[in-house]
């Protein structure tokens, strides 16, 4: 029986445990002087959760265990000698045991066709087995269930309890999986930095990760010199929150405090889908429209701008980020109490300068946030900047220069064929790291700016 | 249930009592308030006299927080809200076109149910209708003002030494005096209090109302009130109004002594309401 099925058979008795155990409870508060403690649907719960959780989760351990198991009790079936291999030359077998047995060929080499034999003896036995204690620990399970079904079993409470063991589960699977990545972004840092000084790294002007293709290459050891990178990510980001700033926030503003209701509910999910769009659209946009433009434009003004610019990149980035802004502050606006508004007007205050002085001071850790949150979200960006912004490392602040960003940097250094420890390789992971720390930062000061801002009006 | 119904069915075109006085800070005619399509004010006539304090007291939803701010136009400030008839303010139509609602609410200052200060230091809530209008020149003057004003509410003396922390982080009552602060430092001629003491304990809001008749002597004061006590207390003349219509006015002794109303008299025994 496959997965599948099992699981499809283990859904089916879920739902048997729930009418089973419900019919049993009414049946049981109706012969009984003492009452159920709980509803039957709980009872019906209950049962259906002890016919289905033990048995799924002994399906998912056996069938993440399978493999690794079976591969070390097939390595046992070797003769003596060829145990003594060394570990990856053992694996190799091992995988190619698993290949000859899908091929079913009757083999020339006894020794191997005896252990393919075995394997799959082995395969077939656990796949009936697991099977089997599946089952069985289903049908158990149902029976405790239907035994719990007594006027002193808190039915409602044990549900209760499962589903916040639920709840903890899913939040843990999201945090384990950020822990997971940091560190193996950590691990892999740490083995570029075991070739590359930390101070190379963070302050050398020179970046060029190409290593040598032959041995004894003039200039191919690579530099790492990764501040041309985070100077290039800073200075787009920046023009990026240059644009995105000031519209951003006056759309807000005009949307919460102008704009009638009617117009709101049509233009804020219209700039809502601003954020909707692909990047790899805005890069389009960035390289064949706004890249030409600004480069016309820098010529017709006797200047010498590059065909791909930070400005560029830029200027579109920011067009990208608009709704994190205004939607994020437009909130926060609409969320300032209308007491205090009214309390301003009171004071004879016209409009604007309510909004001035008492609605965006009120709003302003808030907006901040949202700014921050936009901001984390530009340096994290990687299409818009690739296509409009080059590849090439320069140190500088010039804007109308190409220039390039860490993310895209680590896109170049990992596509195409690599050694894996190449420090090239590796440094994707150091300046990956580089990245997750500039961003962490920005999130946890904007985390607490809203923290901050919730208190406010309590 | 039938008896109920004949309570509300009693005649309430005119209004009872003595609605027109002599010297009028104020004097409303026919006034009607509409939302969207709903009526919220039938055709209320009332004066309000200089230096009294009018109480409004009814059942919720009665209007008479409506008909309030009709007196500075905060109504202006909801879009579907209309209002009809003639309110004069020293003989001057606040409604007229020439007439700026912005400037009129610097003349009729108010003070809300819920203390509404401005996220900003005692200092800054106190000073922003004084830097909003130009009243004072300088800083010394400012100072000044703020201390003067802070002063009448009667909230100097707990706050002199916290002028510079921010005005949300005192209690409700302080709050309250804050925003009474606030209002009195742009010197308006009449303030409008919507439920000021709702949202207090018993002793804050016994320092409001005593702080409520000592600006009496300066200004006009017109408040809506759901204790009957504290209109009681506080006003020389109270209105009753009752579903969007004004039922009766009169001294408040009178009203509370001797309605003329059925519906007034079944309202203060505690009938309903």
């Amino acid at each position: 029986m496959s997965f599948s099925v099992t699981v499809i058979v283990l859904f089916a008795l879920l739902l048997l445990g729930y009418f089973v155990g419900r019919k049993r409870s009414i049946y049981v508060s109706k012969n009984n002087t003492k009452p159920l403690h709980s509803l039957p649907q709980y009872y019906g719960y209950l049962v259906a959760l002890w016919s289905c959780l033990p048995a799924l989760l002994v399906l998912l351990v056996w069938t993440a265990l399978n493999s690794s198991v079976i591969s070390s009790m097939t390595i046992s079936y070797f003769p003596e000698q060829v145990q003594q291999l060394s570990k990856d030359d053992l694996s190799l077998l091992v995988n190619e045991i698993i290949n000859l047995s899908e091929s079913k060929e009757v083999l020339q080499d006894s020794m191997k066709q005896a252990v393919v034999s075995k394997y799959l003896h082995l395969v077939e036995l656990s796949q009936q087995l697991k099977v089997g204690v599946v089952f069985i620990l289903a049908f158990v399970g149902m029976f405790i269930g239907f035994r719990l079904i007594k006027p002193h079993t808190r039915a409602r409470n044990l549900v209760e309890k499962l589903v916040r063991w639920t709840m903890v589960a899913c939040a843990s699977i999201a945090v384990l999986t950020t822990i997971g990545i940091v560190f193996s972004v950590v691990f892999e840092a740490h083995q570029f930095f075991k070739s590359v000084s930390i101070s190379e790294f963070v302050f050398g002007a020179h970046w060029s990760p190409q290593g040598a293709i032959r041995e004894g290459q003039v200039g191919g050891s690579g530099s790492f010199g990764a501040l041309p990178l985070f100077v290039g990510t800073l200075l787009i980001s920046f023009i990026a929150l240059l644009i995105a700033v000031p519209l951003g926030l006056m759309s807000a503003i005009y949307l919460s405090e102008y704009a009638t209701d009617k117009f709101r509910a049509f233009a804020k999910p219209m700039l809502e889908i601003l954020a909707g769009i692909p990047t790899v659209v805005y890069g389009f946009f960035a390289a064949l429209t706004v890249a030409p433009f600004i480069r016309d434009m820098g010529e017709s003004l006797g200047l010498q701008p590059a065909s791909e610019s930070a400005l560029a990149a830029g200027i579109v980035m920011g067009v990208m980020i608009i709704p994190f802004v205004s939607s994020l502050s437009d909130d926060i606006i609409c969320a300032v109490p209308q007491a205090m508004r009214d309390g301003s007007y009171a004071m004879g205050a016209t409009k604007s300068e309510t909004i001035r002085q008492v609605i965006i001071p009120a709003a302003l850790p808030g907006i901040v946030g949202g700014v921050l949150l936009a901001a984390s979200r530009a340096i994290g960006e990687t299409m818009i900047v690739v296509m409009a912004a080059g590849l090439f490392a320069n140190l500088t602040l010039n804007p109308l220069q190409a220039v390039t960003t860490v993310t895209v940097q680590i896109v170049t250094l990992l596509t195409g064929d690599q050694e894996f420890d190449s420090p090239k390789t590796l440094a994707a992971f150091a300046l990956g790291l580089g990245l997750f720390l500039t961003t962490l930062l920005l999130n946890t000061i904007s985390l607490y700016m809203v923290r901050k801002y919730r208190e406010q009006y309590e | 249930m039938m008896n109920k119904r004949s309570e509300f069915d009693v005649e309430i075109n005119d209004t009872k009592g003595t609605p027109f006085i002599d010297n009028a800070k104020i004097s409303a005619r026919n006034v009607e308030v509409f939302y969207e399509k709903k009526q919220a004010i039938f055709n209320t006539s009332i004066d309000i006299g200089k230096n009294q304090i009018v109480a409004m007291i009814g059942p919720s939803g009665c209007g008479k927080s409506t008909f309030l701010r009709c007196l500075n136009r905060m109504n202006d400030t909801i879009q579907s809200c209309q209002i009809r008839g003639e309110i004069k303010l020293d003989n001057e139509d606040i409604y007229a076109r020439q007439q700026d609602p912005v400037l009129l609410r610097a003349r009729v200052g108010m003070v809300f149910q819920k203390p509404n200060p401005f996220s900003k230091s005692i200092y800054d809530n106190v000073a922003y209708g004084a830097k909003l209008h130009g009243l004072t020149s300088n800083q010394v003057e400012l100072d000044d003002l703020v201390e003067k004003s802070l002063m009448r509410a009667g909230l100097f003396n707990e706050v002199k030494d916290d002028l510079h922390k921010p005005g949300t982080g005192l209690s409700g009552g302080q709050q309250q005096r804050l925003c009474i602060a606030r209002t009195i430092a742009i010197d308006p001629e009449v303030i409008l209090m919507d439920e000021p003491t709702s949202a207090l304990d018993p002793i804050a809001t016994a320092v409001i109302e005593e702080l409520m008749i000592e600006l009496s002597k300066k200004y006009t004061i017109v408040i809506v009130t759901h204790s009957m006590q504290q209109a009681a207390r506080v006003s020389q003349r109270t209105a009753y109004f009752h579903m969007g219509h004004l039922i009766e006015v009169n001294d408040t002794n009178t009203v509370f002594t001797n309605p003329e109303h059925q519906l007034t008299e079944n309202y203060i025994t505690g009938r309903f309401g």
